[in-house]
């Protein structure tokens, strides 16, 4: 029995959106990243949050492994997943024993010693590009951007495979040029792309910061429009095929 | 034997006595393909179906019920012929003379007609009243028959929603009967199996009873036979085509209809059988894919504008106006070929030809081993209509075997084989707070049941004490519920006996006694609080307890926990095993289901606080739901604690109602149905029984609880039936909106 745990938010034991099949996702405790549109500012905190053991982790992943079907199985979300890197790999390791594919989900602003290892091991890499420049991330994440370098470069290396996403924010990110960008950054840096795509900001995080007291950077702005988004990501679809 | 009208079908043991699974076996073309092949509405198709819908707006703004006609008993004769556009309908046949128009059945109960027509300020015409001082009602049996405490325990809220009042439903006679062999040929069978019974010796109650009920068969049969004829069919022979199948099978059971107010009226399992005319139809040209698709749609609109006369009491119980026309679709056989063809797909189709609606309750049997081209058909139709559920035939197909059909929303039956005893419901949530305060009830402070002090209020609720109450509670709840149900199907074999519908089953039917229970969830959860929290009661000036303060968290039944789901378990193994010590009239076998259709709103009502934190008065999750809200852990979670209610233990149905808003189902309309089709895998795999599936953001629901004209035809799926939105009450509406919408944020 392993002694390693890690500090979850929630569980999510339905998960289609995050990975390709039906998932269960895993939301870990602790982000070194403040985005402006986060959504879920309680997972920031790595004081917080509940314990669970590798069984424990196990054990819920195997009660959903009969809708996994082909496509789906564990994803490892956050908060920064990454930020729990040690238990990240042993979650791989008796993970893919089960026969389950194992999704982690990063914004590349953290890496530390099991970072590679991780990568390595993973099935899949969703990783959140906030901005395909670098001080637009830094503005967005309060983060530099030289982790997602890193992150996207060991991929690289151990041949994982990446399905990019990014938020797009009204009056930030929503430009075409913008998405230009990104489909340029992607040819540029990844070599092992699965998908991209963008995801529309929506506000109903918004009042989670009014109950932790944080102040909301995107006061007044409005949720994405759905149809201006598929133009955009239509956009992105043809600019990285291309 | 052998018919003119059988020419090319493949000969076997359906030949020689009444044997419709064996025709279907031995005849039909499973389906592995895609809906690529269907065909979209006629003109005339589209000219019926307006006409439809704008009957159907006149109807919603007539309150819900748009004519009436009291003048005479609904009898199979009892209307001239009637048409949605005379000259324009292919498959013929309506209740009454017009489509829409409501006509009474006062054999269940003469009383509950007069409350229905004082409702739609009708009066009974004299000659009725006058003739039901001398006529005993079902209605009437029953109460002559009850003791003080069984209305005691119905008036309280115990028990209630029992068929004592009106046609008690559930039976489904096998309709394929008359098209496959004809009217005269089940006449001549009848005859035998009548002058066989009658001649037995010693000829006691059991026989007699039955050898007079043989003789009403043969005379509805004779009816019906009268009906077809005003409509210009002979259906003594059996059926010569597609069309003529589909209108055989539609005249037999609209006899049902007429006669009987029966709450839940199925169609059978009809599909399947039906595509070996279409097939043998399109191979020697007599009609094209377009055709068969139009009488296939007819079929159902006709199916569409069924109804019945109902009270606002009943309403209250069942709520949408529904008729339960269920039919089973797909399922494997029993030689492990599944039995999806392309009327599968037809019938499908109606609900893109005729738009999205609740009636005929189209039941999906589910089995790993449907086509995967079918599976995700259905997951599609799903996702666009709300308006199909699903129910795993491999669970029931080891049961009931093959050629089953399922009553109402959730209960298998054989096929022709068996007929059911429909039971209702008891309340489970408010057995356990009688089991608190030790025979008083919390709402009226009424004593009723095995009298003992209340639980102490000096200290938190005791679970062992507590569980071991509840179990002599649900002891003599059940005792009384069993013996209620006896009375009411022995008066209703009497005074309001379903010859039409018997006629299609086999004379020495078997019988299924169908008991079930309410407030499953709030049982479960109030038991986890007691057992895992510290649970104060707290009783009023009167020393009743009549709410409780709880300390501390506790799981809650939802989250795939065990530490509750084992509870849920057991409440489910102490009612059927208490139910089936009891002996059943006709020697029924007893089942139970978990299923509330909407009398969740009303069981939570007249139920007090309880132990769980749920208010007086507030509703109760429908069927083996979770509790509104408390399943967080996601979808998955959800369905699997309610997966682990055994089959074995609820043969009558475990009712699930799932509703998941369309983008967490993902991005693209293929990821979609893949994730759907992925979802009821999964859930089924285990053992699952039965699944409505919503995807429909919760807005929806909100705006057209606000603006109903905005949203004619909204259909959604509530407890093993489906309803237009707008036809639920308001309280209903409410409590639907309040469910637990799955979101992945």
């Amino acid at each position: 029995m392993s002694k390693t745990t890690a500090k979850i938010h929630s569980i999510e034991t339905f998960g289609a959106v995050d990975g390709p099949g039906i998932r269960t996702v895993f939301f870990m405790q602790g982000c070194p990243a403040r985005c402006m549109y986060c959504h879920n500012p309680d997972t920031w905190s790595c004081g917080g949050g509940s314990e669970i053991t590798i069984d424990e982790m196990l054990r819920t992943a195997l009660r959903g492994k009969m809708y996994y079907g082909e496509e789906g199985g564990v994803t490892f979300s956050g908060g920064e997943a990454m930020m729990q890197g040690e238990f990240l790999l042993e979650a791989i390791k008796v993970l893919h024993e089960n026969d389950i594919n194992v999704c982690i989900d990063t914004s590349g602003t953290w890496w530390d010693e099991y970072t590679e290892d991780v990568i390595r091991e993973a099935d899949m890499l969703l990783l959140d590009v906030k901005h395909s420049e670098k001080d637009m991330f830094r503005e967005i994440s309060g983060r530099s951007m030289v982790g997602l370098y890193r992150v996207i470069s060991m991929a690289n290396k151990h041949n994982t495979k990446v399905w990019i996403r990014q938020v797009v924010v009204p009056g930030i990110n929503d430009s075409e040029e913008n998405i230009r960008e990104l489909a340029d950054f992607i040819h540029k840096y990844v070599e092992n792309l699965y998908c991209a795509e963008l995801l529309g900001y929506h506000t109903m995080g918004k009042s989670k910061y009014e109950n932790l007291g944080i102040k909301y950077r995107l006061e007044g702005v409005k949720a994405m429009d759905s149809q201006k988004l598929n133009k955009l990501n239509n956009l992105l679809q043809e600019r990285i095929v291309a | 034997m052998d018919m003119k009208q059988w020419e090319g079908f493949v000969k076997g043991e359906w030949n020689n006595r009444i044997y419709v699974d064996d025709f279907i076996n031995l005849n039909y073309h499973p389906y592995d393909g895609d809906g690529s092949f269907l065909e979209g509405p006629t003109a005339r198709t589209t000219e019926c179906n307006n006409r439809v819908q704008e009957l159907l707006e006149a109807e919603r703004k007539a309150g819900g019920t748009l004519k009436v006609d009291a003048s005479r008993i609904m009898r199979i004769n009892a209307f001239d012929p009637g048409y949605i556009i005379e000259g324009k309908d292919v498959i013929v046949g309506l209740q009454t003379d017009e489509p829409l128009k409501r006509g009474i059945c006062p054999f269940g109960g003469i009383r509950m007609v007069k409350q229905e027509l004082e409702e739609y300020g009708e009066k009974l015409p004299e000659n009725i009243d006058f003739m039901f001082n001398y006529v005993t009602t079902h209605n009437d049996g029953v109460f002559k028959a009850y003791s003080k405490e069984m209305k005691q325990a119905r008036h309280l809220g115990f028990i209630t929603g029992l068929p004592d009042a009106y046609g008690r439903g559930r039976i489904i006679g096998d309709y394929r009967r008359a098209a496959l062999y004809g009217i005269d040929y089940l006449i001549e069978e009848k005859k035998k199996d009548h002058e066989e019974i009658a001649s037995r010796s010693p000829l006691l109650d059991e026989n007699i009873r039955l050898a007079e009920e043989i003789s009403n068969q043969i005379e509805a049969l004779k009816q019906i036979k009268l009906m077809a004829e005003k409509y210009g069919y002979d259906i003594s022979q059996p059926a010569s085509d597609v069309k003529e199948a589909i209108q055989w099978i539609y005249f037999a059971y609209l006899a049902g209809i007429k006669e009987e107010n029966g709450a839940a009226m199925s169609l059978g399992r009809t599909a399947t059988f039906v595509d070996i005319y279409a097939e043998r139809d399109l191979e020697r040209g007599r009609y094209t894919e377009e055709e068969i698709q139009e009488f296939v749609d007819d079929f159902i609109l006709k199916l569409r504008v069924a109804r019945h006369l109902r009270t606002s009491e009943y309403n209250e119980l069942f709520g949408g106006d529904p008729m339960w026309i269920t039919e089973g679709l797909a399922g494997i056989g029993a030689d492990g070929r599944h039995r999806v063809t392309k009327n599968t797909f037809r019938v499908l189709n109606t609900l893109y030809n005729l738009g999205a609606a609740p009636e005929p309750n189209l039941t999906v049997l589910w089995s790993e081993k449907l086509p995967e081209n079918f599976k995700k058909f259905c997951a599609q139709v799903s996702i666009d209509t709300d308006s199909i559920q699903y129910e795993n035939d491999d669970k029931m197909r080891a049961s009931y075997g093959d050629d089953y059909s399922i009553a109402c929303c959730v209960s298998a039956i054989q096929m022709g084989e068996q007929m059911q005893f429909f039971g209702a419901r008891c309340n489970l949530a408010k057995c356990l707070l009688l089991a608190i305060n030790g025979g008083v009830d919390e709402q009226t402070g009424e004593h009723l049941g095995p009298q003992m002090d209340p639980m102490p209020l000096d200290k938190p609720l005791d679970y062992d004490e507590v569980w071991r109450r509840y179990g002599i509670y649900l002891e003599w709840l059940m005792s009384l519920y069993a013996r209620i149900m006896n009375i009411i199907h022995f008066m209703h074999d009497r005074y309001d006996y379903e010859s039409s519908q018997m006629a299609f089953l086999n004379s020495e039917v078997k019988r299924l006694m169908a008991f079930g229970v309410a407030g499953f969830s709030v049982a479960a959860d109030s038991l986890s609080a007691i057992k895992y929290a510290k649970v104060w009661p707290i009783a009023d000036e009167n020393g009743v307890i009549v709410d409780y303060r709880t300390e501390g968290d506790f799981p809650k039944y939802g989250n795939d926990d065990d530490r509750v789901d084992d509870i849920a378990v057991a409440v489910s193994e102490k009612s059927i095993a208490e139910l089936r010590k009891h002996p059943t009239y006709r020697n029924a076998v007893t089942t139970m289901s978990v299923l509330t259709i909407t009398s969740n709103v009303m069981y939570g009502k007249r139920t007090g606080n309880t132990p769980d934190g749920r208010r007086a008065g507030t509703p109760f999750a429908p069927g083996a739901n979770p509790m509104h809200n408390r399943d967080e852990k996601g979808a998955i979670a959800s369905l699997n604690s309610v997966a682990k209610i055994s089959w074995d233990t609820c043969q009558d149905g475990i009712s699930n109602t799932f509703s998941i808003v369309p983008e967490a189902l993902g991005k693209s309309r293929e990821q979609r149905n893949d994730v759907l089709v992925n979802l009821l895998t999964g859930y089924f795999k285990q053992g699952a029984h039965h699944l409505n599936v919503n995807v429909l953001n919760r807005d929806t629901l909100v705006d057209a609880y606000n603006n109903p004209d905005k949203y004619p035809n909204l259909t959604i799926r509530v407890s093993g039936y489906a309803v237009r939105f707008n036809a639920l009450s308001k309280a209903h509406q409410k409590e639907v909106i309040e469910r637990t919408f799955h979101v992945e944020v």
